[in-house]
């Protein structure tokens, strides 16, 4: 054999490997028309979170595309330019690239808390509105929190607060014994710590907290020792891959502990499949609830894209909206008119019944939530249609910041 | 708060009853054991007869459960668990032919770099075709349920993969140890130069160790997918298991990777009972002990062509 043979195939393999690449560059390559709005969209679309950031990248073009249809803002073309924020350090650089290169307005996405912090301070020291679409970490609005920086995505203390206010109402709390699988790392510890505090002030118990390593592919071991603890209920404080694998395997074991937990990405359930969810759950938004633009919008979405959007499409549809309509309120693009304007108590149309709008001194979107339970199967129209949605929390006539985390327990303090 | 170690643990000395617990601890390893040791068995095959590192050999598994995803639909589980294994390994003969068999005998980094990406290209083009998101995959409804003794419970679907395990194993094992082919492949291993000076075509062996390599890698996808999940990135989730699983049983060991990932299940699952957080570090560390005293692996020979 030749060397010229050995060439070969490794020339024929970096083809592939090249050709196998090329779609994700292709949004980036895209040169811009001269007076086009740029909007920089970055989230990671690879990687253990890629499901949920494919989904928001989906949302934030049509979203885009919606808006020229209807003739742009001020009269201009928008242009989204999007980038694969695959880690921290990859999301430094590509934001880097967006403000200095691309000269986008404002930054939409992100699903890690780690990632969003990272991004976070490049556009803060860049002057340029930041929107969070998909991180939950409380530190982000709490000692991280920045005058650029905006949170669409609810807190973990938002989702821990929404079910844990339903639970208390129907006075499953009190003296109930909680068993806890967190996920091992910044986000987990965050959820598990905000999500036991709001149990033990409310009377509930403990019972054991097992931390998980992310990518766990066997729970098992895990499942046989909560038999054997014989708790009232399951907390789950896992995400993304980790949720659908647990949810699988808790099924296959069929134990009676009922199943909650302190985030629920729809994406990860539709993954698991209807036959093997069960327990009640808190959703920022999910496709099945009764309001006509929520329909809409998952009519059009379903039509591009063949499923349904699911809680991180609607994050960055919403926050490509609300960049939008702040430009054509404020009729300007810099950050200073943005930031005021939000600050101001700016309202929103969120595809939900009431309207949301930023808390002025942490930047978090004020917003109703909703507890929603694993439906039954005979009922289910679609392998989407997995969730009954129980109510609106808090409820139409309470205000937004019963799920808040309050100024006590948020340190926030911008400068 | 910490669970490491776990009030379990801690109880254990004052409360034998949960002994039980620990017992019944070490027995789900051993069935999670099983399960890596079809993972893994392929890749000790591979690199034992043709030295080539197999980095693809998650994609592999990934493709099986992706296969196995669409021949359900068409001829259910069992037919699934026949069918996508066969085409996996119909996919390795291609590319053993068209690529890597220009690779033998090279040096090693090319194979390695080859078949990291394969890797990379499986990947994307399981993204391409299914698209970014998981795709839902159930056990079966015969396979629902679960099976109590006393205080034990183990799921029906896991003690089939046993089952099933246990066939792939033996099968190899026969094969390998009771006929012709086997005899050639053994000799290869040991001095591929001697089977060659004896007019012996190692070819069809390197071709057909290969291709039951990565079916064995299918194999363990379509296990492995009504339990963790189909998605695009469960192959380079898992690669790195299949390594350690079999470096500890030693290169080249039949039985060395038989050991390894019984030994892997069982200390995973009592790290689980007694230092949860250590759960994923505790075959690292096993590696680790290991390879500090037997830096061959627990089963590994000394074989002219590794040293």
């Amino acid at each position: 054999m030749t060397t010229i043979d050995r060439r070969g195939a490794l020339k024929r393999g970096a083809a592939l490997a090249g050709a196998a690449a090329l779609p994700l560059g292709v949004p980036a390559l895209v040169q811009a028309q001269d007076d086009s709005i740029r909007i920089g969209h970055i989230t990671p679309r690879t990687g253990f979170l890629g499901q949920a950031g494919e989904q928001g990248f989906r949302a934030a073009t049509l979203a885009v595309e919606e808006a020229n249809a209807a003739g742009g803002v001020l009269g201009r073309r928008i242009e989204l330019v999007a980038e694969d924020s695959v880690n921290p350090a990859t999301a430094v650089n590509k934001a880097q690239k967006l403000i200095e290169r691309d000269k986008v307005i404002c930054l939409i996405g992100e699903v890690s808390s780690a990632s969003a912090l990272a991004i976070a301070e490049q556009a803060a020291r860049a002057k340029l509105p930041f929107f969070n679409t998909g991180s939950n970490s409380d530190a982000l609005r709490g000692q991280n929190c920045n005058r650029y920086l905006f949170h669409i995505e609810g807190s973990n203390t938002m989702y821990t607060k929404t079910i844990g206010t339903w639970q208390k109402q129907k006075n499953l709390i009190k003296g109930a014994r909680w068993y806890f699988l967190t996920a091992d790392y910044a986000f987990g510890h965050d959820l598990f710590r905000v999500s036991s505090r709001f149990l033990a002030e409310n009377g509930g118990i403990v019972l054991a907290n097992d931390m998980v390593p992310t990518n766990t592919a066997d729970y098992s071991s895990y499942i046989l020792k909560l038999r054997s603890l014989k708790p009232d209920y399951v907390y789950l404080n896992l995400a993304g891959v980790d949720q659908t694998t647990f949810l699988k395997q808790y099924r296959e074991y069929n134990l009676p502990f009922p199943l909650t937990g302190g985030v629920m990405d729809t994406i990860s359930f539709w993954a698991a499949g209807l036959e093997n969810l069960s327990g009640t759950w808190q959703s920022l938004w999910y496709h099945g609830i009764a309001n006509k633009d929520a329909q809409a919008f998952s009519r059009r979405f379903l039509a591009k894209y063949k499923l349904p959007p699911d809680n991180q499409a609607w994050g960055d549809y919403v926050g490509v909206r609300i960049a939008l309509q702040t430009i054509a309120e404020t009729r300007r693009t810099d950050a200073a008119s943005i930031v005021q304007h939000l600050e101001k108590g700016a309202t929103f149309d969120l595809l939900k019944d009431r309207k949301g709008m930023f808390r002025p001194w942490d930047h978090q979107l004020l917003q109703e939530m909703y507890v929603v339970q694993v439906k039954d199967k005979a009922r289910s129209k679609d392998k989407w249609d997995i969730f009954d949605v129980i109510e609106a929390v808090p409820g139409p006539k309470d205000s937004f910041e019963v799920i808040q985390p309050t100024q006590a327990e948020n340190p926030c303090r911008m400068t | 708060m910490t669970s490491c170690p776990s009030p379990l643990l801690l109880q254990l000395f004052y409360d034998p009853s949960l002994l039980a617990l620990l017992l019944e601890q070490i027995v789900n390893g051993l069935l999670v054991g099983s399960f890596y040791i079809v993972l893994s068995l392929g890749l000790s095959l591979i690199f034992s007869l043709g030295g080539v590192v197999n980095l693809s050999h998650g994609a592999f598994y990934a493709i099986g459960a992706y296969l196995a995803y669409e021949a359900e639909k068409r001829v259910g589980f069992f037919g699934a668990m026949v069918i996508s294994p066969v085409l996996v390994a119909l996919i390795g003969i291609v590319i053993e032919r068209l690529f890597l068999k220009r690779l033998y005998g090279k040096d090693p980094a090319l194979g390695l770099l080859f078949t990291f990406g394969l890797a990379l290209v499986a990947e994307q083009s399981l993204r391409m075709i299914w698209g970014t998101t998981g795709l839902p995959f159930s056990i079966p409804d015969a396979l629902r349920g679960q099976w109590i003794v006393g205080d034990f419970i183990y799921s029906y679907y896991r003690l089939t993969i046993l089952g099933v395990s246990v066939l792939a194993v033996l099968g190899c094992w026969l094969l390998l140890n009771r006929t012709p082919f086997g005899l050639v492949v053994r000799a290869g291993v040991r001095d591929p130069e001697m089977v060659r000076a004896l007019g012996i075509s190692l070819n069809p062996a390197l071709a057909a160790i290969f291709a039951l390599g990565v079916g064995l890698a299918g194999l363990a996808g379509v296990m492995s997918a009504p339990l963790a999940g189909v998605q695009p990135a469960m192959g380079s989730e898992i690669l790195t298991a299949a390594f350690v699983v079999v470096v500890i049983g030693g290169l080249g060991s039949f039985w060395g990777v038989v050991l390894a990932g019984l030994l892997v299940g069982v200390v995973r699952g009592i790290t689980v009972f007694g230092c949860p957080p250590g759960a994923e570090a505790s075959m690292y560390l096993l590696m680790v002990l290991v390879l500090l005293f037997r830096p061959r692996g627990l089963l590994g020979e000394r074989f002219e062509k590794f040293e």
